[in-house]
């Protein structure tokens, strides 16, 4: 009656989920995977730019440092502000993620965030003291950000809707103002001029300086604030467990609500250093989609400030190294932007040999079924 | 009749880690006849089945099917020998009709669901079934899920059909609409394999009942020459000495007064119904039943964690002696009005405590809030987790260690810790003691008489009988959301609990006619 079944042999190879690998052991997978990356990447830049292997990395790092050690930093700083704004994404998303939600609307918080610094710019620009100025940005700026983090928060602690879906598609909403704003600013022209008032101050002939401290103290408040605040206690157990959250009594909702503020408040900032601290103009393309790079920066720092502001760092000095690279060989940025996506993909697999482990099948005798 | 063997297990043994979860299982299910499989709760009853159906593979011992010895490897292995499985939970597209969930995943090159749709139709004709074929399965009650589940196997032509507790989602006129068809099935030659450990359902269904107990075959009966107290005792046992020091309970006083508890679960069907009882102040109150009764909920409902439809939970103050209404609070409220409330929840890692926080910052979970400051305060809960380690014997390398590394054993004590540090003046506990080895058990249940003799009223939801006789003063029996019984603990026996146990769906029945 039935039919002859073959039996079965076990696979060629097989996922098995790791024990618990020791921290040292998981940075140590890590670190390798970076060298590995940064050796792949030198070789086919070095590939695609004709040049050989010493070269490509005086290249790169010509590109990203400058002339730092001949007295001509410009280059560092420059480093250092790239560095600051992604980080700075990307410390905005790190708790709501720790508390995953996840929010894939830094883009658009950004922007709106932006958005409101250029307007109090241009109108308020000769209409108040510089200080004042200054504040009313950094308010205006904040609360924009904070409510655009916040509706998809109140959505989804209501109605349980899916918050990257409603954060998504707040991110076009977002454009679409900005688009319709620069229109009608620019007269027509979809260009807005540099607005000189509101700009943020240069310190020492750096125009950078104030972006890369406000995000340094960000960063260190971000840290603590996680780690040893009863806030960041609460997101800890809202995002390991909800029922564990509602047996200790805390209040889901309200975290989840809270939560969202500080995120999109602080994508609000970085929407203001780019606007009054850098850029003194707005165009859709403010953020240039390092919103979504911030998220994959937040995975990476696993949630850790400073861990991320390392892997941040690497990120930036490749997209720029590579960058100059391929301007040596004609070609354009998507070479380093191939290049950036490669390093992170190593990345984000490498977590993966880091939770499981591969086993080969190995010669036993079958029993006897 | 001469019936013929459909399939055999011979010395069938599956371990899990170090869990025996079935051993040297011999059984046979013969074609035309309905075999039940009985046994409590982790008797191995579905793990057996899922070996029959692919999902696992026996460590030991044969399967033979119309007598020829075969090898299972797969579920399609399974359908390819003409045996259908039944689970417990459906698995079936929501937004797909009923015909195209049945003829999903049949590789035979040809989709006409016209074609499809009529056989169908002759099947739910020649069994009795009640079914619209391109009805959506999210418009669908649970019993027409099943109806499609079991259809689905019917038009694989499957002729071995496993059902796992089939019964636990249905209404009792569903029920016996089902076994209507079970019937009309054997009647038809097929064979009918039912997972269940519901007494009453045994005896009117099936034709022989095989029992398991702790993993082992106790032995097959003909339902005719059978009777619920025989069948009660194959179950659950001889009564086993476990040596758990009980004392007399002392100054026993009113402490937490619960009654007409109705609380229904997101279909709107009641999983407590009507529960009243009274947990005293020096005293262990067991809770026992078939998992799943509404155990969790009443505990839940307690802590301030489940909506109650009606009913009232009054605790009583020590001090005071004023009486307090617990129902609709949260659980803040709840320790906010200064009632101690300690509740050791089933789901250890996924309620009682953060798998991935170490053991420090578990301890402040109930804590954290002390105080005015914005900042955490670990030192207190570092103290307390110290001590917890060295008292209770916690194995860790340190008080930082993430308490999912720690055994099951470690994190329960870690928890049970954590919830009588809180010095409680109720305390609940739901399972403490499962998948725990012998040790750390009585650890457990040491801790718990402590309590009882410092004047906390204890609630015990345990699965194991021996270990509900032995320790608790008075056991209150669940079954299927009702009260079925309060019981002396000290002279009761483990074959009146176990009947208890089992009697709730037909007193339902009786409710339901009268």
């Amino acid at each position: 009656m039935a039919k002859n079944i073959k039996t079965h042999s076990e696979p060629l190879f097989r996922i098995v989920k790791r024990d618990e690998l020791s921290p040292l052991k998981a940075w140590l997978i890590r670190i390798a995977t970076i060298v590995i990356a940064f050796l792949l990447v030198g070789i086919l830049s070095m590939i695609v730019s004709k040049k050989d292997f010493g070269q490509t990395y005086q290249i790169m790092f010509r590109g990203v440092f400058g002339r730092v050690f001949e007295g001509k930093p410009a280059m560092l700083w420059k480093y250092l502000q790239e560095i600051a704004i992604l980080l700075s994404l990307a410390l905005a998303l790190t708790p709501a993620f720790k508390m995953k939600f996840w929010n894939c609307g830094a883009e658009g918080q950004a922007l709106i965030g932006g958005l409101a610094s250029i307007y109090c710019m241009i109108e308020f620009g000769d209409k108040l003291p510089y200080g004042v100025l200054i504040l009313v940005i950094a308010v205006t700026s904040i609360l924009a950000g904070a409510i655009w983090g916040i509706i998809p928060a109140i959505f989804k602690a209501i109605f349980n809707t899916n918050e990257t879906l409603f954060t998504l598609m707040m991110n076009y909403i977002a454009t679409q103002i900005i688009a319709y704003y620069v229109y009608v600013e620019g007269g027509g022209s979809n260009v807005i001029n540099p607005v000189k008032a509101g700009n943020f101050p240069s310190v020492a002939g750096n125009d950078y300086f104030v972006n890369i401290i406000i995000v340094a103290v960000i960063t260190v408040l971000m840290y603590i604030y996680l780690k040893y605040s009863k806030q960041g206690y609460e997101i800890s157990v809202v995002g390991e467990s909800q029922n564990t959250a509602r047996y200790v009594g805390i209040n889901v909702k309200k975290v989840i609500i809270r939560t969202m503020i500080i995120s999109g408040a602080l994508c609000g900032v970085t929407g203001m250093l780019l606007v009054a601290g850098t850029d003194h103009s707005i165009n859709t393309n403010l953020v240039g989609g390092q919103g979504f790079t911030a998220i994959l920066m937040s995975w990476l720092g696993q949630f850790n400030p400073f861990i991320m502001a390392i892997m941040t760092a690497l990120v930036v000095f490749l997209r720029i190294g590579v960058a100059k690279v391929a301007d040596t060989a004609y070609l354009n940025s998507s070479f380093s932007e191939i290049m950036v996506g490669l390093v992170i993909l190593m990345l984000v697999g490498c977590e993966f040999f880091i939770q499981y482990s591969i086993k080969f099948r190995k010669n036993k005798k079958e029993d006897k079924a | 009749m001469n019936k013929q063997p459909a399939i055999e297990f011979k010395n069938i043994t599956k371990r899990f880690g170090k869990v025996v979860a079935n051993k040297n299982v011999n059984l046979t299910a013969y074609r035309g006849e309905i075999l039940s499989v009985l046994g409590e709760n982790g008797s191995g009853k579905t793990t057996l089945m899922n070996m029959i159906s692919g999902i696992y593979f026996p460590d030991e011992g044969q399967i033979f099917i119309d007598g020829k010895e075969v090898v299972i490897a797969s579920p399609k292995d399974a359908f390819d020998y003409k045996i259908g499985m039944i689970h417990q939970h459906f698995k079936l597209v929501d937004v797909f009709s009923a015909a195209e969930n049945i003829v999903l995943g049949i590789e035979d090159g040809k989709y006409n669901l016209k074609n499809s749709t009529e056989e169908i139709k002759k099947i739910t004709s020649q069994y009795g079934f009640e079914l619209v074929p391109d009805k959506k399965i999210y418009t669908m009650s649970v019993s027409e899920k099943q109806t499609v589940e079991i259809i689905k196997v019917l038009y694989r032509g499957a002729d071995i059909l496993i059902l796992d507790e089939p019964t636990a989602v249905l209404t009792p006129q569903e029920t016996e609409k089902l076994f209507n068809v079970l019937r009309r099935m054997r009647d038809n030659g097929k064979c009918i394999i039912i997972i269940t450990h519901k007494l009453h359902e045994v005896l009117s269904l099936s034709d022989r009942v095989a029992v398991l107990r702790k993993g082992e075959y106790v032995g097959t009966v003909n339902t005719k020459e059978t009777n619920e107290s025989q069948l009660t005792e194959m179950m659950v046992g001889k009564k086993i000495s476990l040596n758990i020091q009980r004392s007399e309970p002392k100054n026993t006083v009113e402490r937490l007064k619960i009654n007409n508890l109705i609380c229904k679960n997101r279909e709107g069907a009641n999983v407590l119904e009507n529960v009243s009882f009274t947990a005293k102040s020096g005293e262990i109150l067991g809770i026992a039943g078939i998992a799943g009764s509404g155990q969790r909920e009443l505990l839940e409902a307690i802590a301030g964690l489940q909506h109650l439809a009606s009913g009232e939970i009054t605790y009583i103050d020590p001090k005071t002696n004023e009486e307090e209404n617990l129902r609709d609070k949260t659980p803040l409220q709840i320790r906010e009005m200064g009632v101690r409330l300690s509740f050791v929840p089933e789901d250890r890692l996924g309620m009682g405590l953060v798998g991935n926080m170490d053991i420090v910052d578990n301890m402040m979970l109930r804590s954290y809030r002390k105080g005015k400051s914005m900042f955490l305060e670990r030192k207190q809960p570092k103290n307390l987790a110290e001590d917890i380690i060295s008292r209770l014997e916690v194995v860790t390398p340190s008080a930082n260690t993430p308490v999912r590394r720690l055994s099951g054993g470690n994190v329960q004590k870690v928890l049970v810790g954590r919830e009588i540090a809180a010095a409680p003046t109720v305390l609940m506990a739901a399972y403490p003691v499962r998948g725990l080895d012998i040790n750390s058990s009585y650890t457990i249940y040491n801790l718990l008489n402590e309590q009882k003799e410092n004047g906390v009223a204890v609630i015990f939801v345990g699965e194991d009988l021996d270990v509900l006789l032995e320790l608790c003063d008075r056991i209150l029996v669940i079954g299927s959301g009702r009260v079925t019984g309060i019981v002396d603990a000290r002279n009761t026996t483990k074959e009146e609990v176990g009947l208890l146990m089992t009697k709730s769906q037909e007193e339902g029945k009786e409710n339901n006619n009268g």
